[in-house]
């Protein structure tokens, strides 16, 4: 198989010891695109990106970062990609602005150069006033940006950020979106963010993966998967009067796969959308009284939510993984 | 190779760029390992600490040597670092003591360290080799190791000349930077092993707690559990004939000299002392006719040529074995 784009993993597997990690995931990520992978704990999204940085060695499988093969040439491929991981850690007895120096240093930007980066990086991460104060007085979100200047500090093609939005509060969560938007549509930067927080994600990624046990179980943009995912399984809520026929009357109608009683209401199976005009006239023909008829869609995270508990149930060996964290 | 394709898909420039670039990466992680050690208020401690012991023993030592004899006016300025006061210890045994744990505190969270913070993960994933990192660690540790011994061994010798009166002849001085050499030497065995712990371990208290029970193992247990061994393999009493009394001893210190501790004194004992002919049992018909007198310096170094051997081999082995762990260990964030 082809590596077609800027980051292309083919059948990637990555097992410790009875426990498959990364199970033959097959992922194609476009230059210039912000793609989100999206899962919960211990799906093996860390371990993908640990590989995808040449940090660990995958079990099988191949792959390439920016045209580069990271089992071999590590180096090259840590030079184009900026890594952020999840509970970044500075240097505490540093200022901010001494962490970001010493990046640089590795990166071989020196002198005024380096300086001149540093300062605008840190005017961008809205970190300029604190700079020359020591890393341990920072807060988490204030740790989280100078991250991103880290990352962005090095001028990389590909930026990967690992939980960038844990334990962040919904403001400061919304600025470093905002930041992490910039880099991919304002500066062209291919942008793999991984997280278990799909709500918060959704709103920059252009496209997203849901990986769960190790497995890209489905992958897309948000608003096709949302149909995808939703599509055949939508209920039908009625509330009508006579009860005692409503069961024969929905039944009679085509198309009606099956029907459940909840509360006072009736769930109606089936292809909703179509169905719920067929019922309706097929109820008024009976003479009965309609309260109430709705579609019940699934939002987002319900989906999701959905997807990982279903899934959860299936392979219940996922807490075996957790454990691992 | 590979890095020949890949350089047709990218500019070139960065490619021989990198080559040239690794011996500058290793220069950097030096430079900031060593303010670190420097500015650390650990290293603060420990060094003054040393240094007041090593002030006060010198004190007795001085008041010592100048209530001495006037025959005894040779070799002064190692005397100094070997003549116990009236109630104090020798500054080489202070150093024997200390400078383990000088070693330990610098290497105990080296590598764990930076793994709980979570820096580790960030530093490598920067375009340098892991070997720049390894080394770069311990090349920094070691370049404190040699300043902090030299800084104070010249301050001893320095006011030791000054308030003897005496000029010390060049062989003492020699003498006096060997045994400073192989004290480098010996911390540095304790600090790559507490570098090899800190890699072992994920908690930086357990990589600590392990460097001192060696520490305490090698320097008081192993001494001790080598008299009770040999006792037992050749049981002396006052009627055992000379040889197996000969035995046990030699089984005794073969077995502490397993220990790195016992090389260390008995290398910087012979160094310091002139007048330490052997190492090993003497019997009385080989010292009958015996003149007595200083060891040349030559000699001295061939007593204790396996002593220095051992205790580099010891920590180069330790260093190779953390290298190579280090290159292959999972990070993990």
């Amino acid at each position: 198989m082809e590596h077609d784009g800027i980051i292309s993993t083919v059948d990637l597997t990555k097992t410790y010891g009875d426990i498959t990690a990364v199970d033959h995931l097959n992922l194609e990520i476009n230059k210039g695109e912000i793609f989100g992978l999206l899962g919960p704990n211990g799906a093996g999204k860390t371990t993908t990106i640990l590989m995808l940085m040449g940090l660990t060695e995958p079990t099988s499988g191949s792959l390439r970062v920016g045209g580069y093969d990271p089992m071999r040439d590590a180096l090259d491929v840590k030079r184009i990609v900026g890594y952020m991981p999840d509970n970044i850690g500075f240097y505490d007895d540093m200022t901010g602005r001494e962490n970001l120096r010493y990046t640089a240093e590795l990166n071989h930007i020196c002198g005024m150069e380096a300086e001149a980066r540093i300062q605008s990086l840190l005017e961008r991460v809205g970190l300029a006033e604190a700079a020359d104060r020591k890393v341990k007085e920072y807060s988490r979100g204030m740790r989280q940006r100078l991250g991103v200047a880290d990352v962005l500090l090095k001028d990389p093609k590909i930026v990967i950020l690992d939980e960038p939005t844990l334990g962040l509060d919904p403001e400061a969560a919304k600025e470093l979106l905002d930041m992490i938007r910039d880099m991919g549509r304002k500066e062209g930067k291919t942008v793999l963010i991984s997280s278990h927080l799909l709500l918060q994600i959704q709103s920059v990624c252009d496209r997203v993966g849901i990986f769960v046990k190790g497995k890209l179980i489905a992958e897309g943009k948000i608003k096709d998967l949302a149909a995808r995912l939703s599509s055949g399984c939508n209920v039908l809520e009625i509330k009508a009067e006579p009860r005692e026929q409503l069961d024969d009357a929905v039944k009679s109608v085509a198309g009606v796969e099956d029907t459940e009683v909840e509360g006072d209401m009736l769930l109606v199976k089936g292809d909703g959308e179509n169905l719920a005009p067929r019922i309706a006239t097929e109820l008024a023909a009976r003479n009965m009284a309609l309260y109430h008829m709705r579609i019940r869609e699934y939002n987002l995270d319900d989906i999701y939510r959905k997807y990982f508990q279903g899934e959860e149930v299936k392979q219940n060996g996922i807490s075996k993984l957790q454990h691992k964290k | 190779m590979a890095s020949a394709s890949s350089s047709i898909k990218n500019d070139e420039g960065i490619e021989k760029k990198a080559k040239h670039y690794t011996s500058a990466n290793l220069a950097t992680i030096f430079k900031k390992e060593l303010a670190d050690q420097f500015s650390s208020s650990r290293f603060t401690i420990l060094f003054f600490l040393i240094m007041i012991t090593g002030a006060v023993s010198f004190y007795a030592a001085v008041q010592n040597i100048s209530g001495a004899s006037a025959g005894d006016s040779e070799f002064v300025l190692v005397k100094i670092f070997t003549r116990a006061g009236n109630s104090l210890p020798p500054f080489t045994w202070f150093l024997s003591l200390l400078g383990p744990l000088v070693g330990l505190s610098m290497g105990f969270d080296a590598i764990n360290g930076e793994q709980n913070r979570g820096t580790m993960s960030r530093l490598l994933s920067q375009p340098i080799y892991r070997d720049d990192v390894i080394n770069g660690k311990f090349l920094a540790r070691l370049a404190v190791l040699a300043i902090m011994t030299f800084a104070l061994g010249g301050f001893v010798a320095g006011m030791g000349i000054l308030l003897t009166g005496v000029a010390p002849s060049a062989e003492e001085i020699v003498r006096l930077l060997l045994y400073l050499a192989l004290s480098i030497v010996y911390m540095a065995f304790w600090l790559v092993l507490s570098m090899l712990f800190s890699l072992l371990f994920r908690q930086t208290a357990t990589s600590a707690l392990g460097g001192i029970a060696l520490w305490l193992l090698f320097s008081i247990f192993v001494p001790l559990l080598a008299g009770m061994v040999a006792d037992a393999v050749f049981p002396v009493s006052d009627q055992s004939p000379a040889i197996t009394q000969l035995y046990n001893i030699e089984l005794k210190q073969g077995l502490a000299r397993l220990s790195p501790a016992t090389l260390y004194s008995e290398a910087s004992v012979t160094l310091l002392s002139p007048d330490v002919r052997t190492l090993g049992p003497v019997l009385a018909e080989q010292a009958s006719g015996a003149i007595m007198g200083f060891l040349p310096l030559g000699q001295s170094l061939l007593l204790i040529w396996p002593h220095l051997t051992g205790l580099i081999a010891a920590t180069l082995i330790i260093f190779a074995a953390t290298y190579t762990l280090f290159l292959r260990q999972e990070i993990r964030a």
